[in-house]
């Protein structure tokens, strides 16, 4: 029961876990940034998925409705994603100049290229 | 009108110029604009700390939305110090600045530098002066991604991959303080950090809230390079242009260190913080391993910069000890220590500066013979290598009476071994580079001085603004200690 | 003019005559006049002082407030008066003889040899005025930054690594012991300034005096207590002028006189003989004596054989502190001078052999008195007043100190005494019999005349100092009994 009730942080752990993995054990400098966006989509889901209250309906005023789900952390996210593609487009800038500076993005190669 | 929206102008200033640096392209002119924007801030923050001297908090609504619902800028004495320090460091270095990024950044990119410059200092100055906990991560956020691009803009290219190694690190650091954030929110529904505090005080404790500062805390300790999460850092300072490096030195890890600070005693509380997981022997643990483990990786290093960015470490070992006391003097020597080692390290860093302008060098060895050929550098950089030493009339040496004289009146013993003997080694790096530059051996030497350089008149002057700052701040005490005491005693008996 | 700007000018004088050595840097007699103008200038400030601290006055002067705590504090008291007469007056000496040295042996950088003496002179007369401990380290440690470019004057490998001892060994015990102590003892007490009768009193542990009184005797490394002791001989490697001023001048004696110091006027030996197993200090001064005079007597370098000497004399003064009677403190004091002419006789004869001869070791001096009577009779004296034969002045301090041993009777001291007087003998009359008694090796038969007549005349002048300090000590015992009348 406790688990079911609870499914959503259990995915964001488990994808959050997936990033992470990417990120520790990926040599593609590439592949680093995929686990990095993986990881912080998992933070994202979170966020939005802590929201939601059971039987509550967007949060728009009218008379019938008188539950809402909580707006601010999908507005926080959005910021949060706008953060998030900032860092991707900076990551992936480098990993160009990188790849035409050493001719590789192979991060074992690099380490050696770095002595 | 101005006065009362000093708080806001504070950020907005350095963020309006950045693009406007773009726009302007010309590199005089950004120049211009990057020192005048600084300057700007820095008369703003000492004004501001003027005021909260005799106001104590100033808030400060963001839009006219009040809190807890609008962002507010909350400044107190600790906030009004910070921005003292980072703006008075920006404004130094970006005068220096110049000659050294004509002689280290390819000429088409110099723009871009005035430009991620005054970005990093627009999140550094938000991530102080917010009250907001989701603004501070977007200010983070803001102050690393231009520190990422702004280290991957040296002519060497191993910048880069230092830049993509911290831009790896700085991510997974900031998003844990997002995890921290989101969790804190859950439990309390606000993200105001004076409300959150205090409705913190009336909840009782969960595992969400320690969930939380557990990741706060680890987040926290990435962006600050608290050994053993410092890994970025050496590779970051020192492959970096070196005003970068010596701009980095100086701020970032002293603002992220003010967030723990920030956190652990006016968000959570000490009690919290410290009494209920036993959290302060951690972070002594921890702080005594940054100083033992700084200090010794230092003495092997050949580049300087590189040697330089293990000494940080040590010191921010020392003001993590400070703080961890949890005593009104240990963390008042937190922060001198902070003040204190923002100006030492970032004159340091200058000084090499300096040395690579000249001999495009920052190997020890071959700069053997350097006192010889040019004695002033030599000078400055030796009379800020005393005061990280910790030799009395320095400003080193007060920050290091006084974090002895807490560790005694804390009764910890130990502590005092531990700064002693890193004092010692700190002896042997900076009397390595001492020793190298003083005496002449020709066999080692492969450098030349080149002395067709125009000398850098601006880099020579903020450098010596930096070395009277050491000696000054060394005698006359009051701006740096009495503030912090008084910073101190506020935040304990709060 | 008034007290308050003489101890100003005592401080700054020699940081002024600085300027102008750098200013004549290209003309190098000038730059001489200036050194020697700038020491005759220092005399005459610290000699002004030198009455009013006999009248009983005591000058003070605040000159810098960093917190309420550490204070930039000077306080005439008479035994700093005495320390600070003895190094203005031997810089003096010091300068005329570093003259003729310097350029007999042609060597380099001399401007720079200037300037650093000038700053170690003018630390050392920062030591002598502190009035607390915070004042003290200060110019403790800036003695020892500003001679290390005097001992590594030469620059080879060689000397690189014997700078890095003695910067080493200095710093080191400075930071890790002599620093903590201090905070200690400001932790302890909440004042670190120098006071009559003490700072610390019954109240305070006997344990923790006794740890402190050892951390800071280990602390002041340059009082070269044994086993701390390995960078005087180390830095023997320095010109010889330099030597003089490590072990004559400046630094050794600011370690003792620390030492002494710190016993009289943070601890108090009143409250130190109440606490019986601060003989410690005792036992290691004395096993220092012996073991000092031993290895001296095994070297046949004579520099280095000075220097070991130098070691035993020091604990000499720390074993009469550790004493605590009133009359063997009175002979510490005591011999803190007559070592400081001795030993810098004893040293600038050995320079001035060094200087027409080029030697350095002991067994190669056969026959050098006839060929230079007048630097081994000044030698002679010199050892007279080591061994402590009357009448030279090492006698009166070592009449002082043996009484005090036998008023209190103790045993361990007079035996040490007793016994390093022997060896003392052993190992500087052989080398004044062989100099004068010895026919010369014949392969260089009289070919050498004396040094140059600067060199003599100072090394006779200091021996002069020496016999008449033993005929006239009326100033320096009246100094140290308005110091044991206030402060004992």
């Amino acid at each position: 029961m406790s688990f079911l009730s609870s499914f959503n942080y259990w995915a964001v752990i488990i994808l959050m876990m997936i990033g992470f993995y990417i990120i520790i054990a990926n040599n593609n400098l590439l592949k680093k940034i995929i686990g990095i966006n993986i990881f912080q989509t998992s933070i994202f889901i979170m966020f939005i998925s802590m929201g939601k209250v059971v039987d509550g309906t967007a949060p728009i005023l009218n008379e019938i409705n008188t539950l809402y789900s909580s707006p601010l952390p999908h507005v926080l996210i959005l910021t949060a994603i706008v953060v998030g593609i900032s860092t991707t487009a900076l990551g992936l800038a480098i990993i160009i100049r990188i790849h035409s500076a050493f001719g590789t993005i192979d991060d074992d190669v690099l380490k050696k290229e770095m002595e | 009108m101005i006065s009362s929206n000093l708080p806001a102008l504070q950020v907005v200033l350095p963020l309006l110029a950045a693009p406007l640096c773009i726009i302007l392209h010309n590199r005089k002119l950004t120049w211009i604009l990057t020192i005048t924007t600084c300057i700007t801030c820095f008369v703003i923050s000492c004004s501001l700390l003027n005021r909260v001297l005799i106001e104590n908090t100033i808030t400060y609504s963001m839009g006219g939305w009040l809190a807890p619902w609008g962002i507010e800028y909350y400044i107190d004495k600790l906030t009004a110090y910070m921005l003292l320090i980072i703006s008075a460091v920006a404004t130094l270095v970006s005068i220096g600045a110049k000659e050294s990024i004509e002689n280290e950044i390819a000429s088409d990119r110099i723009y871009l530098f005035y430009t991620t410059f005054l970005l990093n200092l627009t999140g550094l100055l938000g991530v102080i002066i917010t009250g907001d906990a989701f603004n501070l991560f977007v200010f983070i956020e803001i102050a690393s991604l231009s520190s990422y691009a702004i280290i991957s803009l040296g002519k060497d290219k191993r910048s880069l991959y230092s830049a993509f190694k911290y831009l790896i690190f700085g991510t997974i650091g900031a998003s844990f303080i997002l995890i921290s954030v989101g969790l804190l929110y859950a439990v309390t529904g606000t993200l105001n950090i004076s409300d959150l505090s205090q409705q913190l005080a009336h909840t009782e404790n969960s595992a969400t809230i320690t969930t939380a500062f557990v990741f706060f805390i680890i987040g926290i300790g990435i962006k600050a390079a608290i050994f053993p999460l410092h890994l970025w850092l050496p590779d970051a300072y020192t492959h970096s242009p070196s005003i970068v490096s010596t701009f980095l030195a100086g701020t970032t890890t002293k603002v992220f260190i003010y967030v723990l600070i920030r956190f652990i005693y006016s968000l959570y509380g000490y009690e919290y913080s410290f009494y209920l997981e036993s959290f302060n022997y951690l972070l002594m643990i921890v702080a005594c391993g940054a100083i033992v483990y700084g200090s010794i990786l230092a003495i092997k290093q050949d580049s300087i910069k590189r040697l330089l960015a293990y000494s940080s470490i040590s010191q921010i070992g020392y003001m993590i000890l400070g703080l961890a006391l949890i005593t009104e003097l240990g963390l008042a020597a937190c922060l001198t220590n902070m003040f204190n080692h923002a100006f030492i390290k970032t004159g340091l860093f200058l000084a090499v500066a300096v040395i690579i302008y000249y001999y495009q060098s920052d190997s020890i060895k071959q700069l053997s013979g350097m006192a010889k050929t040019s004695p002033l550098i030599f000078i400055l950089f030796l009379i800020s290598g005393l005061s990280i030493i910790g030799v009395p009339l320095t400003s080193g040496f007060i920050s290091k009476w006084y974090l002895i004289k807490a560790s005694i009146d804390a009764g910890y013993w130990f502590f005092v071994l531990v700064i002693v003997f890193s004092s010692v080694l700190a002896i042997i790096y900076i009397g390595r580079i001492i020793e190298s530059a003083y005496f002449k051996s020709e066999e080692n030497r492969i450098l030349i001085y080149d002395e067709n350089r125009k000398t850098p008149y601006l880099l020579f002057f903020s450098l010596l603004i930096f070395t009277f700052i050491n000696i000054y701040f060394g005698i006359e005490t009051t701006l740096n200690v009495d503030i912090a005491m008084q910073i101190s005693s506020d935040l304990i008996n709060k | 003019m008034n007290n308050q700007l003489l101890i100003i000018s005592s401080l700054f004088i020699p940081i002024f005559g600085i300027i102008f050595i750098l200013f004549f840097k290209k003309h190098s007699n000038l730059r001489e006049v200036s050194t020697l103008i700038t020491s005759v200038a220092l005399i005459y400030c610290i000699y002004s002082l030198l009455p009013q601290v006999l009248d009983g006055l005591r000058p003070e002067l605040e000159l810098l407030r960093i917190t309420n705590n550490l204070i930039l504090h000077f306080h005439v008291e008479p035994l700093g008066m005495l320390f600070a007469c003895i190094a203005s007056f031997l810089w003096l000496i010091n300068s005329i003889y570093s003259i003729g040295y310097m350029r007999a042996n042609n060597e380099k950088n001399q401007t720079r040899f200037y300037v650093f003496f000038a700053l170690a002179i003018a630390s050392t007369i920062g030591i002598a005025f502190s009035a607390n401990l915070f004042t003290l380290f200060i110019f403790y440690e800036f003695l020892t930054l500003s001679t290390y470019p005097l001992v590594t004057h030469k620059g080879s490998e060689k000397v690189k690594r014997a700078g890095r001892v003695y910067l080493g060994v200095l710093l080191t015990t400075s930071i890790c012991l002599f620093l903590p102590a201090i905070i200690w003892t400001y932790s302890l007490t909440g004042s670190i300034e120098f006071t009559n009768n003490g700072i610390f009193n019954r109240s305070h542990q006997p344990l923790i005096i006794v740890s402190l009184l050892l951390i800071f005797a280990y602390g002041i490394g340059k009082a070269a207590l044994m086993p701390i002791h390995y960078w005087l001989p180390s830095a023997m490697v320095a010109p010889t002028p330099v030597s003089a001023l490590l072990h004559a001048v400046a630094v050794v004696k600011a370690g003792v006189f620390s030492i002494v110091k710190i016993v009289i006027y943070i601890f108090s030996p009143t409250l130190l003989s109440e606490v019986t197993s601060v003989n410690f200090l005792l036992y290691l001064s004395g096993i220092t004596i012996i073991f000092a005079s031993i290895i001296a007597l095994r070297s046949d370098n004579l520099k280095r054989r000075l220097a070991y000497s130098t070691i035993s004399q020091l604990s000499y003064v720390i074993l009469a502190t550790a004493l605590l009677a009133s009359i063997s403190i009175m002979g510490a004091i005591l011999h803190i001078l007559a070592h400081a002419f001795g030993k810098i006789t004893l040293f600038f004869a050995a320079g001035s052999i060094y200087t027409a001869t080029k030697k350095t070791e002991v067994s190669q001096l056969n026959g050098i008195g006839r060929a230079m009577p007048w630097t081994m009779l000044a030698f002679a004296v010199g050892s007279l007043s080591m061994i402590g034969i009357p009448p030279t002045a090492g006698f009166l301090s070592k009449w002082f100190i043996l009484q005090g041993a036998i008023d209190i009777q103790s045993w361990f001291a007079i035996s040490v005494i007793v016994i390093s007087t022997l060896l003392n003998a052993a190992y500087f009359l052989p080398i004044i019999y062989v100099a004068f008694f010895r026919d010369p090796d014949t392969k260089d038969g009289y070919l050498y005349n004396e040094a140059p007549i600067l060199i003599v005349l100072t090394v006779l002048s200091t021996a002069l100092v020496s016999i008449i300090l033993f005929f006239f000590p009326q100033i320096p015992i009246e100094l140290i009994s308005l110091l044991i009348g206030e402060g004992l």
